[in-house]
């Protein structure tokens, strides 16, 4: 294994290289705020701890990089030179030199060849160059250090007498480097005094302890009291050691339980006790504060800020939060990826942020906290967000989905999209993220960890990730569940709930075809048999309708399934073995453990069993589509309708908004009466018109019949329907389709196909004259023109007819380029009813529209509570008396104007 | 003479041999978990004094029928490799033999190729033949060789 290292400087190098972390985050701190003394001390006090030691050791090209970037440090100390970014970059620089050397020390035990007069000579040429700017500016600093400006210099500082007669004895001798002073250059012994001057830890002064210990918390900084280094090998193998002094633990207990009396009760919970309290103590000396492997990123994030000239602010938050150490190695290369990420696509350059109103310096914010067992670890920026059309558009080139399956995908999928492999979203391949690693692999490396990732995006908003890893590998809470004569362990952190199903229970297994479903809560799960997955079942898993079965429901990424299985046990800790590598091929299993009564158990891979639900990915996929939309509504802007459910004339469900309807009624059929114009009914003492959705034969003669009544000014009509069935609140897709009239297409609603029905159509159909009856009241002499913007078919075809009927005439414009043209044939229009879809473009069209002398524009919104646009409040779509309303006050304000 | 020691075993009627420095222990295995969709040869799972060892089927690695009753005196051989353990299931333990390797011959041309690959050559003992088992050839996945080629 070659030389063993000397334990000097083995203690020197793990030394250094904590301290040069500290600097990398120190120093990015001191950027941003360079009035902080403290932070200022502490870089200090740390290079200068380097230096030092390195002149202890005898490594002179180290000792020289730490003392040309000390001399640096040390005139922002006394405040000569001001602190500039390229000031800070410079003596990040040196640091990487330092650590370069470093690097090449613990290899080969000895510094490298060469030297580093490059960087040493930049560091000084910095330190020149301010200080003469600082000399020209009229300004006395506290302790001038006592130097001639002068602007260049040849290099006879190594030799003093050749400096002098070439007559350029600027600096002074300084017999501790046995050469000259650079200007700027302070001599050894000044900052030896210096540095004996700054506030350092207490113990130089000789402070009290207590006292030091006080002034190392309140800086933040992780505690230095009493600690030892201690080779991880060593609680590796102690670990190792507990992990089966608990299971012999449990075996011992196991065995106890069957005698009724024994004199080894006492003392073996005794044991028992003392077990539990080294197993804990054991996986304390594995944790560690998850800042560790944070330490390096303030330093990314300054790094990118430089390259891609943006700025970015790091705001971290639950350092302390502590993980094992095995976990807190696995996640660091996935953070700094998603750190650097969210760097390079997250937040835009200051240019675009101003623009959208934001303050220039954006924000990553990186969260860590506890959360029953597992770590939550959330990195958030608040930038562009996540280009869902890109995205979708991208995954589509590179096959990642078929047009087809993108274009029904929610935003939250598509979002998700992101973690498929060979996924890169950067348009442009910066030499930041975009190489070849996605967050794919980040992914890999989370769930590979028993972990899950999962992201949510608003446009112009921001973007988060959030990483729940379990706080350790090496025990893990497991379901232990039974099926036929096997017993398997589950990992805990994929099972959401436990369900009984079977007759006497309020859950059933259905079927769809041949696939198991339960309903849970309103939405279908589907089913797999666990036997059926491990082959176990004999007659090929005949599915039975009458089954009792426990169901464990299972999360794996985004997909949500239930497990069938005979029998649950218990939730037990178990100590994870890994699995043989003769059993590695077999993906159902993660590994294997010994339970308390002796036996071995495999574990359930969570990921694996998922995978081998091939013939079920439709059932999930629409599961899974649902679901994301549910959730995707908290964040994205999408168009809810809540409709109305309602079957006439055939089994399936037919809709319509609700907020069209005015009331529903079940009113007794005799009552019904027939006149030439159709079936009426004396209705809150009026008669009101009466059409039923699937036809006037359908219409009943006795008993009742539901009704969904639809009001209009002073006059109502009735839309008779078979019965009522749900109201549902959805994002509206629909496919518009011209199969027959009064339909204005299909939707998939609660995950079946329902035809949305055109009001406008039966309204006519119930009383031609209704329309113009509506209307009557506020006829006008001349019916004025409303021009309807909507890029909605859905939208358009059912505002057009309400516009109409309530005795405007109507001209529908697809979108605002089709209602410029519109405009510019010269026609005028009394008032525009817009969508407020595009929010950018409406001050333009707003101008368009006020240049042709046409009446105001009206925005329109789809969503419920109408946010505000440039032209004042939106009026909801789905609320036909607002918007009336909104378009009889614009058009008399008109008037009165005019 | 160049001998060596050989741990002599039963399965199904044939009589192995295998170099005593191969074997770790021998041990009663009890309690097998048995693994679905694992190999056919994998015999299951079994905790060995807080170690878990993966049990191979001897008879089913060389293509013999399953025993017809269990007697309760099955017994394994436990080999370590790579710090995994694995145990190869067999009928019977025999004596151990102090052989002359030099006396070894070469496995026959028309012996079945299962039983080739996992034959070293054959001893000629005075009743009866021996052949020894090289144990990491046998409890390597077919067509891998990962753990002859570590050992």
């Amino acid at each position: 294994m070659g030389v063993k290292m000397d334990d000097l400087l083995r203690e020197f190098l793990t030394e250094t290289a904590d301290s040069l972390e500290v600097i990398d985050t120190e120093l990015v701190r001191f950027e941003s705020d360079p009035d902080d003394k403290d932070t200022l001390n502490n870089i200090f006090r740390l290079v200068h701890t380097i230096k030092g030691t390195c002149g202890f050791l005898g490594l002179p090209r180290l000792e020289a990089v730490a003392h040309a970037g000390e001399t640096l440090l040390g005139l922002f100390r006394d405040g000569t030179l001001k602190v500039t970014p390229e000031a800070v970059t410079l003596v990040l620089d040196s640091i990487d030199r330092i650590k370069a050397l470093l690097n090449h020390l613990s290899n080969e035990q000895v510094e490298p060849e060469g030297n580093d007069r490059d960087i040493i000579s930049r560091l000084e040429a910095h330190a020149e160059g301010g200080l003469n700017a600082a000399a020209a500016a009229p300004r006395a600093p506290a302790a001038p250090p006592p130097v001639a400006p002068v602007s260049s210099e040849p290099d006879f500082s190594e030799d003093p007498e050749l400096a002098q007669a070439a007559g350029v004895t600027t600096g002074r001798w300084d017999p501790d480097q046995q050469r000259y002073l650079r200007p700027g250059e302070v001599s050894m012994a000044e900052l030896e005094a210096a540095f004996l001057a700054t506030e350092g830890p207490a113990e130089i002064k000789n402070a009290k302890p207590a006292e030091a210990e006080e002034a190392e918390g309140k800086k933040g900084a992780i505690s230095t009291n009493a600690t030892i280094r201690v080779n991880v090998d060593v609680l590796e193998n102690l670990m190792t050691m507990v992990s089966e002094l608990v299971l012999t633990r449990n075996q011992l207990m196991q065995m106890l339980r069957t005698v009724a009396d024994s004199e080894f009760k006492a003392p073996l919970q005794r044991l028992s006790g003392i077990t539990g309290e080294l197993q804990e103590c054991v996986m304390k000396t594995r944790m560690q504060p998850i800042g560790s492997a944070w330490k390096k990123l303030p330093r990314i994030v300054r790094d990118a800020c430089q390259d891609l000239h943006k700025k970015i602010e790091l705001v971290m938050d639950g350092e302390a939060t502590e993980l094992d150490r095995q976990v807190l190695d696995l996640i660091k290369d996935p953070l700094t990826h998603m750190i650097r990420n969210s760097c390079d696509h997250g937040v835009e350059s200051p240019e675009d942020r101003i623009a959208a109103g934001k303050p220039e310096t954006g924000t990553i914010k990186l969260r860590a906290y506890h959360e029953g067992g597992h770590i939550i670890i959330e990195v958030s920026d608040d930038g562009q967000g996540l280009k869902t059309e890109r995205i979708r558009q991208k995954a589509v080139e590179k096959g990642i989905v078929d047009p087809l399956e993108a274009h029904v995908m929610t935003d939250a999928q598509v979002h998700r999209l992101v973690f498929a492999p060979g996924f890169s979203t950067a348009a442009q391949v910066t030499n930041m993220s975009g190489r070849g690693v996605g967050m794919d692999v980040v992914k890999t490396n989370v769930e590979l960890i028993g972990g899950t990732i999962d992201l949510r995006s608003r446009r112009g908003e921001g973007t988060t990730f959030s990483i729940k890893i379990p706080l350790t590998l090496a025990i893990i809470s497991a379901l232990i569940i039974g099926v036929g004569e096997h017993r398997f362990a589950l990992p805990q952190l994929s099972v959401l709930e436990l369900v009984r199903a079977g007759p006497q229970c309020e859950q059933k297994i259905e079927f769809i075809k041949n696939t198991r479903v339960l309903r849970l809560r309103n939405r279908l799960l589907p089913l797999v048999s666990l036997e059926g997955i491990l082959g176990l079942s004999m007659d090929g898993s005949e599915p039975r309708a009458d089954e009792l079965a426990y169901i464990v429901v299972m999360q794996v990424g985004d997909t949500r399934f239930g497990l069938i299985v005979d029998q649950v046990f218990d939730t037990e800790e178990i100590v994870v073995k890994p699995l043989s590598k003769r059993l590695g091929s077999v993906a159902q299993y993660s590994g294997a453990t010994i339970l308390g009564d002796g036996a071995v158990i495999m574990i359930l891979d969570p990921g694996g069993v998922a995978k081998s639900i091939s013939n079920l990915e439709t059932t999930m996929r629409r599961v899974n589509q649902e679901e994301a939309s549910r959730s995707s509504n908290d964040y994205v802007a999408g168009e809810k309708t809540t409709l109305l459910l309602f079957s006439a004339g055939g089994e399936e469900p037919r809709a319509c908004p609700l907020n069209l309807v005015t009331r529903l009624e079940d009113l007794d059929a005799s009552t019904f009466e027939m006149t030439q114009r159709g079936p009426v009914v004396q209705y809150r003492g009026r008669l009101m018109p009466l059409v039923h959705a699937a036809g006037t034969h359908a219409l009943r003669s006795e008993g009742r019949q539901s009704i969904l009544v639809f009001s209009q000014g002073e006059s109502v009509i009735g839309l008779a329907v078979d019965a009522i069935l749900d109201i549902v609140e959805d994002n509206l897709t629909i496919q518009l389709s011209d199969m027959s009239q009064g339909v204005l297409g299909t939707a998939v609603l609660k995950g079946k196909s329902t035809e949305i029905i055109d009001i406008s159509y039966y309204l006519t159909q119930a009383d031609q004259g209704w329309a113009e009856a509506a209307a009557q009241g506020e006829r006008k002499a001349k019916r004025q023109r409303i021009l309807l913007v909507d890029s909605h078919p859905f939208f358009r075809n059912m505002l057009a007819p309400l516009v109409n009927a309530a005795g405007y005439d109507v001209v529908v414009a697809e979108s605002l380029e089709d209602a410029q043209t519109k405009l510019a044939r010269g026609n005028v229009f009394d008032a525009v009813l817009a969508d407020t879809d595009h929010p950018s473009k409406m001050d333009q069209f707003q101008a368009i529209v006020a240049q042709g002398g046409n009446g105001p524009v009206i925005p329109l919104s789809s969503r419920s509570e109408a946010p505000s646009t440039v032209l004042g409040p939106a009026v909801p779509k789905s609320d036909r008396y607002a918007l009336l309303a909104a378009l009889d006050s614009a058009l008399r304000s008109r008037g009165e104007a005019a | 003479m160049n001998e060596r020691e050989y741990v002599t075993f039963k399965i199904g009627t044939q009589v192995f041999g295998a170099s005593v420095s191969e074997i770790h222990d021998v041990f009663r295995p009890s309690n097998t978990t048995t693994v679905p969709l694992s190999a056919p040869e994998i015999a299951g799972v079994l905790n060995l004094r807080g170690r878990i060892v993966t049990a191979f089927d001897g008879r089913a690695l060389l293509g013999l029928p399953p025993k017809e009753k269990d007697d309760g005196r099955t017994l394994a051989i436990g080999v370590e490799r790579d710090g995994e353990s694995f145990g190869l299931i067999i009928d019977e333990i025999g004596e151990v033999l102090r052989l002359d390797a030099d006396s070894l011959e070469q496995n026959p041309v028309n012996l079945d190729p299962v039983w080739a690959s996992v034959s070293r050559g054959v001893h000629r003992l005075d009743n009866r033949l021996l052949v020894i088992m090289d144990i990491d050839r046998m409890l390597s996945p077919p067509g891998g060789d990962e753990i002859a080629a570590a050992a």
